[in-house]
């Protein structure tokens, strides 16, 4: 029981923290210092939070490298677009949702069952190519309107439902690497014949991680088709793959923290540095070198913050 | 007493080296056995074969679970792990980036379960289940004096204390037969001599077999039942200490050449 309550406690902070920034974005919006084009950028950040953590998960806990993050991506956001354009209600697009879950995952389980059997970085390549072909096959269909991409997307993933949606996708991953299947595909990432013979099936726990990955993805894909209401193939190509990679490496691989941290911080500076068009891309470039070279291991490195060590030191100082 | 693992002609090849060449040994429940060989004998090949991680170019391993034969030819190593052989390695094989605690937590894995709902939204049942095995592990830490070191990271241990937690987390798997690869390697005589006494120690508590490489012969004379001696992959001699003192290829091939 004193378990329990102890445990109960920090949920409960976190559930507070989580509530207050509802409510103060609620708030600016509604007396107007929030404007579309701030919620915009909100909602970017919310939706790249998703997807940097879901592949941290995949790179920075289970060790495996993968470039293919956009195409899962893709699958949810063309699944929400198809779907929610037949079924133009919430349930539609909850269902569309789901949808693009099970069409992710059974892509990652095709493209990791072959490849996380072998040792090495087999898993970048061909997630790589894997996102190219989801690509060209979205490019080259009828139902999905060609290169030219979707219009008229209905709108049902509003900002609410986005900041909800990213506050249970980071719990979900973050309770998942605090528990016992975390704790084995970390133990496969640092050794893979130490967990093997600890009783580990390794493959199934590293294609475990890949695929919750890439569930993830498909969320924030299916999130981002419902808000923006236009996509196109070209949107989830290698550079998407790699702006998500960019996250999670500067934030930190390994540190869930980080990758939220780094995430406001990129939304942040691409809005203000929108009007600045290629300089943008070079301070991206230099701040990606800087961090490069002063601090290979990412903003916050392997660090994780944590309610309960906050309350440890807060307790030990006043003492 | 049974036999728990019967291993006959096992012969591994790398390439056109012969490692190990047509060994036949018998591991026995709740007992204590040494395998000596200088440098290169074929010591850490054997182990491999015996715990899944190469496997054997001809020969069988048999594993008795209780009457049941089964043969661990074919097995990969997690599944011989399930049966319950655990080991430690040579070139200490720890989880690097994750706590002591972690390290331990996860050679539990196949001793507790925890369903994906249940971990993730954090039913009561969750941190039942974790309260439980948490204890269970810090009591195993205990033994070997490195439960103040639980919530340290593997690679800041000590070089020792990093031997030490490679046996508690072998010892954590709850295994019929655990193997030590060289548990004593780089200690000063004290360290090793603690770690004589805690191998004995485990060894009755949880009434397990242990088979232990060494090269320390003295310690191995005064603590295990049995000895195994191979030498360029072959068997040369199987006995108790006594025995293998007295054997006169043993002492010519091995302990002739230290002195
Ligand atoms: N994977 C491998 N590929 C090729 N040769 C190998 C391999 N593993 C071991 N060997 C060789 O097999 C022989 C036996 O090696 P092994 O490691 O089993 O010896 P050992 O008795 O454990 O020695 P040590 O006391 O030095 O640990 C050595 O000659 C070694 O070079
Ligand atoms: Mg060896």
């Amino acid at each position: 029981m004193i378990i329990l309550k102890a445990n109960l406690k920090y949920n409960v902070c976190w559930f507070i923290v989580m509530a207050a920034a509802f409510y103060l974005v609620n708030i600016l919006v509604m007396v107007g210092i929030i404007d579309s084009f701030i919620e915009n950028m909100l909602v970017t950040i919310w939706i790249n939070v998703i997807l940097a953590t879901g592949l941290n998960l995949i790179i920075g806990f289970a060790g495996q490298f993968s470039l293919g993050h956009a195409g899962f991506m893709a699958i949810g956001a063309y699944a929400a677009a198809i779907i929610t354009q037949q079924v133009d209600t919430v349930g539609g697009f909850y269902l569309s949702l789901v949808v693009g879950v099970i069409i992710a995952i059974i892509a990652a389980v095709i493209v990791g069952i072959p490849t996380l059997r072998l040792k090495g970085d087999y898993l970048a390549i061909a997630t790589m190519g894997a996102a190219e072909i989801i690509r060209i096959i979205i490019n080259n269909l009828k139902i999905t309107n060609g290169p030219a991409g979707m219009f008229n997307i209905p709108q049902f993933a509003t900002w609410p439902f986005v900041y909800i949606t990213m506050c249970v996708t980071t719990i979900v991953v973050v309770n998942f690497i605090n528990s016992r299947g975390g704790r084995i595909i970390m133990s496969v990432r640092d050794d893979e014949i130490a967990a093997e013979s600890m009783g580990i099936n390794t493959t199934r726990w590293k294609l475990a991680a890949f695929v919750l990955g890439a569930a993830t993805a498909a969320i924030a894909g299916g999130l981002h088709a419902s808000y923006l209401q236009t996509i196109a193939p070209n949107d989830f190509g290698i550079m998407e793959s790699i702006s998500i990679l960019i996250i999670v490496v500067l934030g930190g691989v390994g540190s869930i923290t980080g990758s939220v941290v780094a995430a406001v911080v990129l939304g942040v500076l691409d809005t203000i540095l929108q009007d600045f068009g290629t300089l943008r891309m070079v301070i991206y470039a230099v701040a990606l070198i800087l961090i490069m070279v002063f601090k290979p291991s990412g903003l916050l490195g392997t660090w994780e913050f944590s309610i309960r060590r906050l309350f440890a030191s807060l307790k030990r100082r006043k003492v | 007493m049974t036999t728990l693992l019967k291993v006959n002609n096992l012969v591994k090849k790398f390439g056109g080296l012969t490692a190990v060449s047509d060994v036949s040994m018998q591991i026995n429940s709740d007992e204590l056995i040494a395998l000596i060989g200088p440098n290169g004998a074929g010591k850490t090949t054997l182990f491999n074969m015996l715990t899944g991680v190469i496997s054997p170019s001809s020969g069988t391993i048999t594993f008795d679970q209780e009457g049941k034969k089964i043969s661990l030819n074919h097995k990969k190593a997690y599944q011989i792990a399930e049966l319950g052989l655990a080991r430690t390695f040579q070139n200490i094989r720890l989880f690097k980036d994750m706590t002591v605690l972690d390290n331990v937590l996860v050679a539990m894995t196949n001793q507790y379960k925890e369903g994906f709902l249940q971990a993730v939204l954090r039913f009561p049942k969750f941190y039942q289940t974790e309260d439980v095995i948490v204890k269970k592990a810090r009591n195993l830490l205990a033994i070997f004096d490195l439960d103040k070191d639980m919530h340290k990271r593997a690679c800041n241990l000590p070089y020792g204390l990093q031997r030490r937690l490679e046996i508690v987390r072998g010892l954590a798997m709850s295994p019929k037969i655990l193997f030590l690869d060289e548990p004593a390697a780089g200690m000063n005589p004290e360290e090793t001599a603690a770690l004589a006494k805690l191998i004995r120690k485990i060894q009755k508590q949880f009434h397990i077999t242990v088979v232990l490489i060494e090269h320390d012969m003295s310690l191995v004379m005064n603590l295990v039942e049995r000895i195994y001696v191979l030498d360029q992959g072959t068997l040369l001699a199987e006995g108790t200490p006594k025995e293998i003192k007295q054997n006169k290829t043993v002492i010519k091939a091995y302990l002739g050449e230290e002195g």
